[in-house]
């Protein structure tokens, strides 16, 4: 999949839209959690609306919750909004999912910044968002 | 201090470790905020402790640091298990201190926001590191397929860490345990409520069961 991005959106100035980047996960295999980590945040914290193709492993999520808050400040940044599908715990039997063949990473995953990104409806094949400008 | 002193003094504390019971297995509390974690935290060391772990409240992110309650015994079937337990700051990917200015002034409501982001951090850590057992508690009013729930037991799973959900909150109307059921059928689902101390004996038989 393609990284698209428009260059001009995502910064602040009279008609500026939502930049959307959609991530390959060619582009994530070559980075290490904590890289991943820093692209998702840096991107949000542009007012970016990230989407992984491919999602992040639960040792990754639990890092980009833990970095999210270190990153929250009352002047700028709220944190995060984040979605995912499938719902892999909930239609996977834990440890016996996996050893079945069943992957975490196999979901797509939308992030953008907690104030601009309000998920309208979600189940197990349809992500509904809703995206403002800041 | 004497040779003597220092040997018998070695001796003591290897027949101590030899003849110790293994370390209590660290439980750790978690969930959304306000699922009622600190409610049931006291109830559980109340009822076998007689001490509280920390104040409740409805205003989210009351509870900003992890604390642990330290070798709570709790008796079934004629045989105690022995649990520390660590109730843990609610988890969330967010926190706005505007949500809270309905409640303090602008001051407070931005020093509970920073500190509630430490927790947070911090009940991560826990969870990567420090804990053996998680009591995951749901608040059972609610949607439960939350991307924050789905994210966490993902985590825990991954670790491969015992847990048991809890539909907490029974005692309200709306309450509906079968949509927990439903969202994590691959777990055990005990319904309660923390504040009214209802089910508590099938809590404690499931605690026992899980974590002895």
């Amino acid at each position: 999949m393609p990284e698209m991005t428009n260059p001009d959106a995502g910064r602040d100035g009279p008609g500026d839209g939502v930049q959307i980047d959609l991530v390959s996960a060619a582009r994530m295999d070559g980075l290490t959690s904590m890289e991943k980590v820093r692209l998702i945040l840096d991107g949000v914290r542009d007012g970016k609306i990230v989407i992984l193709e491919q999602g992040l492993s639960p040792d990754e999520e639990s890092k980009l919750i833990e970095v999210t808050m270190s990153e929250i400040n009352p002047d700028d940044f709220t944190g995060i909004e984040i979605e995912t599908y499938p719902s892999s715990s909930a239609r996977k039997g834990g440890l016996l999912g996996r050893l079945m063949g069943g992957s975490d990473d196999n979901k797509l995953t939308v992030i953008g910044p907690a104030n601009q990104i309000e998920t309208l409806h979600k189940d197990e094949d349809l992500i509904s968002a809703l995206v403002s400008r800041r | 201090m004497g040779v003597i002193t220092e040997i018998r003094d070695s001796i003591f504390r290897a027949t101590n470790r030899l003849f110790a019971g293994p370390e209590p297995k660290r439980i750790g509390i978690y969930g959304p905020p306000n699922a009622g974690k600190t409610t049931l935290a006291n109830r559980i060391a109340r009822d076998w402790t007689g001490d509280a772990v920390g104040p409740e409240s409805h205003v989210p992110h009351e509870t900003r640091r992890a604390r642990r309650k330290e070798n709570v015994e709790i008796e079934r079937d004629g045989r105690t298990v022995t649990i520390d337990i660590v109730d843990t700051p609610g988890v969330t990917t967010k926190v706005d201190y505007e949500e809270f200015l309905d409640e303090m002034d602008e001051e407070d409501a931005i020093r509970r926001s920073r500190e509630a982001t430490e927790g947070v951090a911090e009940a991560m850590h826990w969870l990567r590191e420090d804990v053996d057992g998680v009591i995951y508690v749901l608040d059972s009013t609610k949607d439960p397929i939350s991307q924050v729930n789905t994210m966490l037991i993902g985590i825990i799973e991954s670790r491969d860490l015992p847990v048991l959900i809890f539909a907490n909150k029974t005692d309200l109307e709306e309450a509906n345990v079968k949509r927990i059921a439903d969202a994590y059928p691959q777990h055990e689902v005990v319904p309660l409520s923390a504040l009214e101390g209802q089910n508590m004996d099938t809590v404690y038989d499931n605690v026992a069961e899980e974590f002895g």
